[in-house]
């Protein structure tokens, strides 16, 4: 467990949570991501308009963190751009098919004790972390 | 429907989203190695995400409880909540499938979408994709309901 991070964990956690705290409060949604964005639609309509807010906050966002902590993003991947395309239409297609990804299942939905979210949580979970044993650990570095 | 209100509303959704994208790059959950750590139980773990996750709902699961007793939120008529309760084929597959797409890159929508500013080709290529997975639910499942 050396790549433990717990301090930022707990910081990002306690934003996330404040943030989708602050949306129910004031606006009555649910700060599920892939609901949020997908929810876009052509041509403009009035409903377009919180979703884009939501959205521009959330592309601005690390703009402001580099800006303040005067750090670079990590991001590190291993994945091809083949395997990017598939799991991104994975991701895509099955978020709305199952109404909700980590967001609007996994931190909205249970603080709902909704029973779908449960399900999705504990689905979604599984099924990731045996992608990763299939990939990793019995056919190899992909 | 005046449009100090309307303005107001939208001002705290896209604090909302601001917060929310913070939250994902302090803990470094834009990072996909750092969640292919997580996921992957027989490497050396990183328990980071499900702190993450933890601390986040013990900020939610109190205050939604609150919320929800009110009448109406600040700046809407009504809440605009999830209505559907049945545990159907369409949520465990669509689970199943989102699971598959976040194990193989360690990305899902919301990292995705932040870690869209730092102009990684890989986020790119997964976020353009993702989107196309979107459409193409809406044009098979949803354009004709």
């Amino acid at each position: 467990m050396e790549n433990f991070t717990p301090i930022n964990s707990i910081m990002g956690g306690l934003l996330i949570g404040l943030a989708a705290t602050l949306l129910l409060w004031a606006n009555g949604r649910i700060a599920g991501i892939s609901g949020i964005l997908s929810g876009i639609r052509i041509p403009i309509q009035a409903d377009n308009a919180w979703r884009t807010c939501f959205i521009a906050g959330l592309l601005l966002a690390p703009i402001g963190y580099m800006v303040l902590s005067g750090r670079e993003l990590e991001i590190a991947t291993q994945a091809s751009p083949t395997l990017l395309i598939v799991a991104g239409l994975a991701v895509g297609f099955g978020t709305r098919l199952g109404s909700g990804c980590t967001s609007g299942h996994g931190i909205c939905g249970i603080a709902r004790f909704s029973g779908r979210s449960f399900l999705a949580t504990a689905t979604f979970m599984g099924s990731a972390i045996l992608t990763v044993y299939l990939t990793r650990h019995l056919m190899g570095a992909l | 429907m005046d449009n100090k209100v309307n303005f107001l509303a939208l001002g705290t959704v896209f604090a909302s989203g601001l917060l929310f994208g913070l939250g994902l790059v302090v803990s470094q959950m834009i990072n996909p190695a750092k969640v292919i750590g997580f996921l992957d139980l027989a490497g050396d773990w990183d328990p980071s995400l499900a702190l993450v996750m933890a601390t986040a709902l013990a900020v939610t699961i109190p205050f939604f409880r609150l919320i929800l007793k009110r009448k109406s939120p600040l700046f809407e008529a009504n809440f605009s909540l999830p209505d559907k309760t049945d545990l159907d084929l369409r949520l465990i597959s669509g689970a199943v499938l989102f699971g598959i797409g976040w194990g193989l890159a360690g990305l899902c929508p919301g990292p995705a979408l932040v870690g869209l500013t730092s102009l990684d080709s890989s986020v790119l290529i997964f976020v353009a994709a993702m989107l196309g997975g979107m459409l193409l639910h809406y044009f098979l499942l949803e354009s004709r309901d």
